[in-house]
């Protein structure tokens, strides 16, 4: 025991917020999806074994959502990450103060309340003649109807790239200036140092990017809320975590199912759980992870 | 493998207002070895990097034999390159980076390997061919980064302090093996590096650089026998020349001191140098001993005459205690002597 002693107290912090901010939620909406709780029943509430999970199991309905989600989460991650890496490698090559004043412009979005953000949106898409899109086309249409997909999608990405860019674009700044120009004496052209020596050296932050997008676009739902609310139509652009916060926080009928939407809550936490660990296998987690730099035994 | 003939014309570099280069003008033989011998952040890497092609010139012009180069991107221009930091890629194992420059020519497979591990073998790094950089010693990273830039066979190689991060023992050995190999493959090379002992060592000529100038390019053994400026004369040989600045008039005077001279040269203010293992100690000029240091067989003495302080190297068997008085003798035929401007006054035949 005495020998773990040093270990087990450097550990300690990161385990006390992983214990109070991700075990106990997890363990309480877990508990909670196992009970019939809701509006109706909230003062006691019976307990209800998997019935909240067989619901979901035949409600017509999950399946659509279900494929929205990965729709969602797939598309635009490739969106954000791709973009990403592209405005970073672009803004890296251009000259640094014209990169540095590109990407300030590119962060405005993230800054902005989502609700102004998505005001932006509308008035870009909207019909004619409050919407720039349709006046400059001459096509009138409500275009976020048309292509919802399209628009939550840019609408996501755009803000999204902008995490990518930053984090990307300091992993570049990293690396030694020396090795570019190793390459470039070895004969490589800047496409060839992108792709052997840039890319490679970027598996690490691409890694990041892509799980933290992931889980963070798996739980996001407050553009989809505002462009679309789920719409038009049927579930069209309804995600998992919009079903479950409408379920479980703003139901059409006033009562509110906190179990069944604990029950959604507790399925994304496990898809989560299995994303990022296939992640880790793809990108060869344990050969990133460098040997420590000091023993504590 | 053959080398070409470098020629450096008027090279001049500004970073923003920084003059880097003022001027640069050298003419390197084919298989030639040239060191750029100077003090830091005279100029000596951004020279490289300009012979390089990852920076370009504000003025000048540079040839590979009657080629102007200057123009091209580094991959056209057929050089290997060993940077101080090694630069080896950290993903890629030992034996692909050596593989590295020949991938991306997309030379055949077998061949790549075949060259590969004959440039390994060659430096002593078969063993080590499938391991990452950070996973090897120092010496050997470093024969990596040599045999990345001897792999596709260059007609110039550029040398940045490639022995800088290694411990004593390494660094001489690998002195011995760098010449050797350059010798052998007849490149003509460029080494930078700040200590002497490595430029004089290795080199055929050396650049010996001032701020952003060649001060004299010329043989080791001549910059040791007629430094061109007292530059030159302070920066080569260990421990450095003794100057004095004073007033030539028939002798040398400089405050308190009065040397004799030769007869023949001219008069005016200027320079006089002597080399510590020069001076003797049979002669009149009056000094008091104020440090010894001990070199393994002779010592190092730091005096003081007439309220100049100098070095001299203690003879053979002789024995010195600091507080000493010692009568110091310059040899005319060891002294240098400068104009004001700080150039050599050449001897006069006499
Ligand atoms: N990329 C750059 N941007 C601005 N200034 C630079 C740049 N590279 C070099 N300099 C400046 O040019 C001068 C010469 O630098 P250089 O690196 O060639 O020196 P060096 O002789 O190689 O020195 P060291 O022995 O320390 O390596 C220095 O004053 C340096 O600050
Ligand atoms: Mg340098």
């Amino acid at each position: 025991m005495r020998r773990y002693a040093a270990p087990l107290l450097f550990l300690l912090p990161a385990t006390i917020l992983i214990v109070l901010f991700f075990l106990i939620p997890v363990v309480t909406t877990v508990f909670l999806s196992l009970t019939d709780i809701s509006t109706v029943t909230f003062k006691n509430p019976s307990w209800v074994g998997l019935q909240n999970y067989r619901d979901l199991l035949v409600d017509p309905f999950i399946p659509k959502i279900f494929y929205n989600t990965g729709r969602y989460v797939g598309l635009t991650l490739l969106f954000n990450v791709g973009m990403g890496l592209v405005l970073a490698l672009l803004t890296s090559l251009i000259p640094e103060r014209h990169g540095d004043n590109f990407r300030t412009l590119w962060l405005v979005p993230r800054i902005m309340p989502p609700v102004v953000y998505v005001f932006v949106w509308q008035g870009l898409l909207a019909r004619a003649p409050f919407g720039i899109i349709s006046d400059l086309t001459g096509i009138n249409q409500g275009w976020i109807n048309s292509s919802p997909w399209t628009t939550i999608i840019l609408a996501n990405g755009f803000v999204g790239a902008s995490f990518g860019m930053l984090i990307f674009t300091s992993a570049i700044r990293a690396i030694p200036r020396d090795l570019f120009y190793a390459a470039a004496v070895d004969g490589a052209s800047t496409w060839q140092t992108v792709r052997r020596v840039v890319l490679p050296l970027l598996r690490w932050p691409i890694l990041f990017v892509t799980v933290y997008q992931t889980l963070s676009l798996l739980t996001s739902f407050e553009y989809i809320l505002l462009l679309t609310d789920g719409g038009p139509g049927l579930f069209k652009t309804t995600v998992w975590s919009l079903h479950a916060y409408k379920l479980a926080l703003s139901n059409y009928f006033g009562n509110i199912e906190f179990g069944l939407g604990a029950a959604m809550a507790t399925f994304l936490v496990v898809i989560g759980v299995i994303v990022s660990l296939v992640y880790m296998r793809v990108f060869n987690f344990r050969e990133l992870v460098s040997e420590p730099k000091i023993e504590v035994n | 493998m053959t080398g070409v003939t470098v020629r450096l014309e008027g090279l001049v570099k500004h970073f923003g207002r920084v003059q880097a280069l003022k001027g640069i003008d050298l003419t390197l033989t084919p298989g030639e070895l040239v060191a750029f011998l100077g003090p830091s952040g005279c100029g000596k890497t951004t020279t490289l990097l300009l012979i390089a092609g990852i920076y370009k010139a504000t003025a000048g012009q540079i040839f590979f034999d009657d080629r102007r180069i200057d123009h091209l991107h580094p991959r056209d221009r057929d050089i290997g390159m060993v940077f101080q930091s090694y630069a080896l890629y950290p993903h890629l194992t030992m034996f692909e980076n050596i593989a590295f420059p020949l991938r991306l020519q997309r030379v055949p497979k077998a061949e790549v390997k075949r060259k590969v591990e004959q440039t390994a073998e060659l430096l002593g790094i078969s063993e080590q061919l499938l391991r990452r950089p950070a996973l090897v010693s120092g010496g050997q990273q470093q024969r990596a980064a040599l045999a990345r830039a001897l792999v596709k066979e260059p007609r110039v190689l550029l040398l940045d302090e490639p022995l800088s991060n290694l411990d004593a023992l390494i660094r001489l050995s690998a002195r011995a093996e760098i010449r050797r190999l350059q010798k052998e493959l007849g490149i003509t090379s460029i080494l930078v590096t700040h200590d002497q002992s490595e430029a004089l060592a290795m080199a055929d000529r050396v650049a010996v650089f001032s701020v952003g100038e060649v001060e004299q390019f010329a043989t080791p053994e001549e910059l040791y026998k007629a430094p061109a400026t007292t530059f030159v004369a302070g920066f080569v040989g260990f421990p450095p020349m003794n100057l004095f600045e004073g007033r030539f008039n028939g002798a040398f005077e400089a405050k308190g001191l009065k040397i004799p001279l030769s007869p023949g040269h001219p008069g005016g203010k200027g320079y006089l140098g002597i080399r510590p293992e020069d001076i003797r100690f049979d002669g009149e000029i009056a000094a008091r001993v104020l440090l010894v240091e001990v070199l393994g067989k002779d010592s190092l003495l730091t005096l003081e005459a007439a309220g100049h302080i100098l070095k001299a190297m203690s003879l053979e068997g002789m024995q010195v205690a600091i507080g000493d008085e010692l009568l110091l003798n310059f040899p005319v035929e060891k002294l240098h002597l400068f104009d004001a401007e700080g150039k050599r006054i050449q001897r006069q035949a006499s």
